[in-house]
């Protein structure tokens, strides 16, 4: 469990040359997109904190009752409560897991790592990013300053400390990390996977590049015509890109840059609820607005329409000058 | 003590904290207090403050009463000069572009050290804590301003998890470590300001807040402090200080 599980480099180039990089459409449906990801796999997740979250991805894995996922991500909020409180997930890598500034500490990760030994493995923010990066790169680690002399790094045996061979200084090489699949949600992109993200990236293109599958939710799907017309715009290529699947409001309740901001009333409601019952109060929640919703409009339909226009207006008036 | 304050706990750390940024210096803001600070310090008297946020934000100049509630949300690129992914906006850090960084803290030791991981052992915690952030890698690679609640609890000798380094085990203990750049530099809270010794890296009370005595500010701390030879008294907040926080915290996300 504390080895760091570096993929040889042979196994990535062997799962790469197996992978259909052509150009092809590849949308499907939401179900069909889960099915990539199967138990006990290591999922990378995009966005960060409230923003950007696939939180479709989530919402269909926990209805398909999957388990024992490895989940990685930048910074995790509600979406980490979801993936540990449903059973999805055993063990999630980040580097800051609450379920938001505003709300104090989470009840559901503190219930679930100190009362049923699920795992948060704490990496500083650089560590996880650097551990994408060198996934992305097809090298084994990077050198990194940060974490030296933290009891963080005491918890982390997978990062060692070595002397630089050029200038004797002290450095941390921290492991490459290249999840099975990541998750990621954007404003745009063509049926071929060629993405468009607008506003905040966060680790999103190393972790794209540093997985062996990469399924993307999009608000929308636009033509590649268009995808042509601002090529500086595309922020992952579609060669990496396995699925596409267009999700209208896929980050919801969390928010997507110059579309909608994080629906406050739904997560208000929703951190009372968890946090005064981390067990029923998860349950409650996950069989109201995850297992008996029949379709994404539908759970959409339960935040309401008043929420969502709201969270639209504040999201869109990023853009006013 | 007891004369009447038209000011809270709340609002005294973001103006003070405010006042120890300096015009054209590049800083590094956690969410809450320090966002609020530095923003502040924008508006008053340091209208060339460069502010990084860790989602990715170069330059930004956050909007009245649209605060972000984390350093991951768009209202935090209003403004800015420009986006970059998480990693990079960090990887400026240990290039060595950024003057402070600034955070909040839950809780501190002698030398500076931030515990936001672990109350009790951490192989089977009383309490496990949300974790670190980005503010390891801040307080890893630059100098730090750290505003936070003056609580005994708060205070310790030696936290019980050194998430974020201060001067770990004072001395040149951080140095040793392979921290060769950075450190505290500044604790503020609501009963005063602090620093650090040059040679033992404990830190000191540098002025009192306005009305707070010594044995308050050690009453309320959980080792012994010392005092800088000429402790001076801090100003109390200006009318100007405090219109212009409650404009920008409006929505009283963080001075409630």
């Amino acid at each position: 469990m504390l080895e760091a599980q570096v993929e040889p480099y042979k196994r990535l180039r062997d799962n790469m040359s197996q992978r259909d990089r052509s150009l092809r459409e590849k949308v499907v449906s939401l179900e069909e997109a889960a099915s990539f990801v199967q138990d006990g796999m290591k999922v990378g997740i995009g966005g960060s904190t409230m923003s950007r979250t696939p939180m479709a991805l989530i919402w269909e894995l926990v209805r398909q009752r999957r388990k024992n996922l490895s989940c990685s991500r930048s910074i995790v909020s509600t979406d980490g409560d979801l993936l540990f409180g449903s059973g999805v997930s055993d063990h999630i890598i980040t580097s800051w897991f609450a379920q938001g500034i505003l709300w104090g500490l989470s009840k559901v990760m503190r219930h679930h790592v100190e009362k049923q030994g699920k795992r948060y493995e704490e990496w500083s923010h650089m560590g996880v990013g650097m551990r994408f990066r060198a996934g992305g790169m097809g090298v084994p680690f990077l050198p990194m300053r940060a974490m030296l002399g933290s009891d963080v790094l005491a918890q982390r045996p997978e990062a060692k400390e070595i002397e630089c061979p050029f200038t004797g200084e002290r450095v941390l090489l921290v492991p490459a990390l290249n999840p099975d699949v990541a998750l990621i949600h954007v404003q745009r992109c063509d049926a071929y996977g060629n993405a468009q993200i607008d506003g905040l990236q966060f680790m999103d293109i190393d972790l794209a590049l540093a997985a062996d599958r990469v399924i993307l939710t999009t608000e929308r799907i636009v033509s590649n015509d268009q995808i042509r017309r601002a090529p500086d715009q595309t922020k992952i290529p579609f060669f990496c890109v396995d699925a596409v699947v267009e999700v209208p409001y896929g980050s919801a309740p969390h928010e997507c840059y110059g579309l909608y901001e994080p629906m406050m009333k739904h997560l208000e409601a929703y951190v009372q609820q968890v946090n005064a019952d981390p067990v029923d109060g998860m349950k409650t929640y996950l069989d109201r607005y995850f297992h008996e919703p029949k379709s994404w409009n539908d759970y959409l339909a339960m935040i309401g329409m008043d929420e969502l226009l709201e969270a639209s207006q504040r999201g869109r008036s990023i853009y006013n000058d | 003590m007891t004369e009447a304050r038209n000011y809270t706990a709340a609002e005294i750390l973001p103006i003070l904290s405010a006042r120890q940024l300096r015009d054209g210096q590049v800083v590094f803001a956690g969410v809450g207090t320090p966002l609020l600070a530095a923003t502040l310090a924008q508006r008053l008297n340091c209208p060339r403050l460069t502010i990084l946020f860790e989602g990715g934000v170069v330059g930004a100049f956050v909007e009245p009463g649209k605060l972000p509630p984390s350093t991951n949300d768009q209202r935090c690129t209003r403004r800015a000069n420009m986006v970059l992914g998480s990693s990079d906006v960090l990887l400026l850090l240990q290039r060595g572009y950024v003057d402070i960084g600034f955070m909040g803290g839950a809780q501190i030791d002698q030398f500076g050290n931030l515990n936001s991981s672990f109350i009790g052992d951490p192989a089977n915690p009383k309490t496990r804590l949300p974790g670190t952030g980005g503010g390891n890698d801040i307080s890893s690679l630059t100098n730090m301003i750290v505003a936070m609640k003056h609580e005994k609890r708060r205070f310790v000798e030696n936290v019980d998890f050194i998430t974020s380094p201060g001067f770990i085990r004072g001395g040149t203990s951080r140095h040793d470590s392979g921290l060769p750049a950075g450190g505290m530099f500044r604790v503020i809270t609501e009963l005063a300001i602090f620093g650090f010794d040059e040679k033992t890296r404990r830190m000191k009370v540098l002025a009192l807040n306005p009305g707070v005595t010594r044995e308050e500010v050690q009453d309320n701390t959980g080792f012994r402090l010392d005092f800088d030879d000429e402790i001076a008294i801090t100003e109390p907040p200006t009318e100007t200080e405090l219109r212009v926080l409650r404009q920008l915290d409006s929505e009283r996300l963080f001075i409630a």
